[in-house]
């Protein structure tokens, strides 16, 4: 049973529609991270979650319980902003202890309670400090010991690691996860990284303009996109997307894709025909992520079908780990993926394994997912 | 800020030697007055009618003070302006704490809890400090007399509350707009309520727009002579509109040197309030302007 539940909620600022009916459901302990673009409604949503914006139409349940109307210290849910937002007025411990303070909890049980919180976020040094003489990681620290200490149903994090440096936001990111196989607790996670949520999340949700375009596992959410905004917007390069047209002959099924010089590149599509049958010569988006586009022999020997093409090289970019490969297909710039050593150089031409089971196809038209 | 910035700023010896001259021109300029009138007060009345008015005393003398204080002609009665003073004292500081507590209320309402029409509403209270006393002098009056407050010392903090909300509104408002929502709703998820959250939250950090409000308010209100004069009765009379009765009292010799005294026992209270506490004001009227 769902432990969180969002049911077709809306939410409008005057005319303008923020949320567009949203749907969305987790279960006790998962880890739900709303990803989209800026202004695609997500920390809005993280909001109306908290109780901080009222909703203008739907329903918000935390444990089978509406909590539309409730004040937001009545949902039992716990909130790290962006800005961390500590009060500058109070030290660490008071910072941490405030909400207990507010609901009359005594001294002594009080500092307990932030004593072992302290304990869990190695904080126990700083808890006599202000906020003012903290480094932005302790702040951070200092921002979920507060959500901590109240033992929430539903943890709710709103942009947490944007403010961190590069090296400090992967630590963080990483003492989130750990945190979350510890305590179990559910959460909320709002980011704009698709890399935090991949590695985060247990379900994603990418929005954008306060409509949910896809919602699953990250798995799910990677290979299997459900459309071009969210194959585009998820993974790191992202997704190459080539314009390429259907040749069905028969039960041969193939895509082609146009090439400034030299013949049109053709891909025999095996594993999808029943979806492309009946669009012989019509236009379609050949999806495929640079790491299922490599080097032969990098070439993942279990996949069904991949297929070996003479591409021109047009830059080599090593990167320590791979070295990635712009050539052009399509009218696109297309990158692929070796691995770090593979004996290729710019302006040659080299053979490239297009790795067929991870290949996507989508309708230019509307944008969606064939198949 | 740094060594080379200053210096990169203010170029060579001579430039500086300029600028500096032209400062104590003008600081020359402003403090003149003053040394007229601390020199004056310590003179025998004898020595002032001699004629020059810049010569230190011969004999000096805190005779004008004491009389000044106590025992002068004021109006009719030879009171001094002692007793003026308290009135001042005890209109003043009601005035001005009443008026920026609203004013903090008003600031934390208008930008944290934001209510349809809210620009609007602060659009009107922003126009009032724009609105001339004597305008509002008739109606005010019949208010006053309507809440039958006329003549006392609570008419004239009603006064000067209604008149100071503008400008510490104004103060407020743009102080909070600067301060972070994100606390605001933090403090909402811990359970506080309004006042909870203003006063642990938001007035811990409003000192330096206090300190602000509180010497503008407490400047205005102690130097109103309009509002005093016609709102003021005789136990209720600010210092300003004694100080008045005190000079043009027509009675026997002018006291120029009584005069000087009552005139600086005047303005004594906003310039302790100024020195005291001054260096903020720059640093608040400037809070935010620039990323500290």
């Amino acid at each position: 049973m769902a432990f969180l539940k969002i049911d077709t909620l809306r939410k409008s600022f005057g005319k303008v529609d923020v949320l567009k009916g949203i749907d969305l459901e987790i279960e006790e302990g998962g880890f739900l991270v709303l990803v989209g673009p800026s202004g695609c409604g997500k920390s809005t949503l993280l909001n109306t979650i908290a109780g901080l914006e009222p909703i203008t139409s739907g329903s918000i349940s935390i444990n089978g319980k509406v909590v539309n109307d409730l004040h937001p210290s009545q949902r039992d849910i716990a909130m790290v902003f962006q800005s961390y937002a500590l009060y500058p007025n109070m030290t660490v411990a008071e910072n941490i202890g405030f909400g207990m303070e507010i609901r009359g909890i005594a001294k002594a049980e009080r500092d307990t309670a932030i004593a072992k919180v302290a304990e869990t976020l190695q904080i126990g040094a700083l808890l006599d400090r202000k906020p003012s003489q903290l480094s932005g990681g302790q702040r951070q620290r200092v921002a979920m010991g507060r959500a901590l200490v109240r033992d929430p149903m539903v943890f709710l994090f709103d942009e947490p690691l944007s403010n961190l440096d590069a090296k400090l936001r992967v630590d963080m990111r990483t003492e989130i996860k750990r945190l979350h196989q510890r305590m179990g607790t559910t959460i909320v996670y709002v980011t704009h990284d698709q890399i935090e949520a991949m590695t985060l999340a247990t379900k994603i949700a990418v929005l954008k303009d306060g409509v949910l375009q896809q919602f699953g596992t990250p798995a799910e959410i990677y290979n299997r996109p459900n459309n071009l905004f969210v194959a585009d917007f998820m993974g790191s390069p992202s997704m190459n997307l080539i314009p390429a047209k259907v040749k069905a002959d028969g039960s041969d099924v193939a895509i082609v894709m146009e090439r400034e010089d030299g013949a049109p590149l053709t891909l025999p599509m095996a594993g999808t025909n029943g979806a492309l049958a009946g669009r012989d010569g019509k236009e379609v988006v050949f999806g495929i992520r640079p790491e299922a586009l490599t080097d032969p022999d990098s070439a993942d020997r279990n996949a069904r079908q991949v297929s070996e093409l003479d591409c021109e090289i047009e830059v080599i970019e090593p990167a320590g780990s791979d070295t990635f490969a712009v050539t052009r297909l399509g009218g696109r710039e297309i990158v692929a993926r070796l691995r770090a050593d593979a004996p290729i150089s710019a302006g040659q031409t080299a053979r490239l394994a297009f790795n067929l089971d991870k290949a996507v196809l989508f309708d230019p038209q509307t944008q969606e997912r064939i198949g | 800020m740094s060594a080379e910035k200053t210096a990169g700023v203010s170029g060579n010896r001579l430039a500086r030697a300029a600028i500096y001259s032209v400062l104590i021109v003008f600081a020359v300029y402003y403090l003149l007055p003053l040394y007229v009138m601390l020199v004056n007060s310590v003179k025998p009345l004898d020595e002032i009618r001699q004629g020059n008015m810049l010569a230190l005393p011969d004999v000096f003398t805190f005779e004008p003070w004491a009389k000044a204080w106590s025992s002068a002609q004021v109006g009719v009665q030879p009171t001094g302006l002692k007793p003026y003073f308290f009135n001042s004292i005890l209109m003043v500081v009601p005035a001005v704490a009443i008026s920026t507590i609203l004013g903090a209320l008003n600031g934390y309402v208008l930008t944290k809890w934001r209510f349809r029409g809210d620009d609007l509403v602060f659009g009107l209270i922003l126009l009032s400090c724009f609105i001339p006393f004597q305008i509002a002098l008739i109606p005010a009056a019949r208010i006053l007399g309507l809440l039958g407050i006329a003549g006392t010392t609570q008419g004239l903090v009603l006064i000067h509350v209604v008149y100071g909300l503008g400008f510490t509104t104004l103060f407020f408002r743009n102080y909070y707009a600067a301060f972070p929502t994100e606390l605001i709703r933090a403090a909402q998820i811990d359970g506080a309520g309004f006042f909870q959250i203003f006063r642990r939250i938001l007035l811990p950090s409003s000192a330096p727009i206090i300190v602000v409000t509180v010497i503008w308010q407490f400047t205005n209100i102690w130097n109103d002579f309009l509002f005093g004069v016609s709102f003021g009765d005789f136990d209720s009379q600010p210092m300003t509109v004694a100080l008045n009765n005190l000079v043009s009292s027509s009675g026997g010799v002018k006291e120029y040197n009584v005069h000087f005294a009552g005139a600086i026992l005047a303005a004594l209270p906003t310039l302790i309030v100024y020195i005291v506490s001054g260096r903020y004001f720059v640093r608040g009227l400037m809070a935010g302007a620039v990323k500290g």
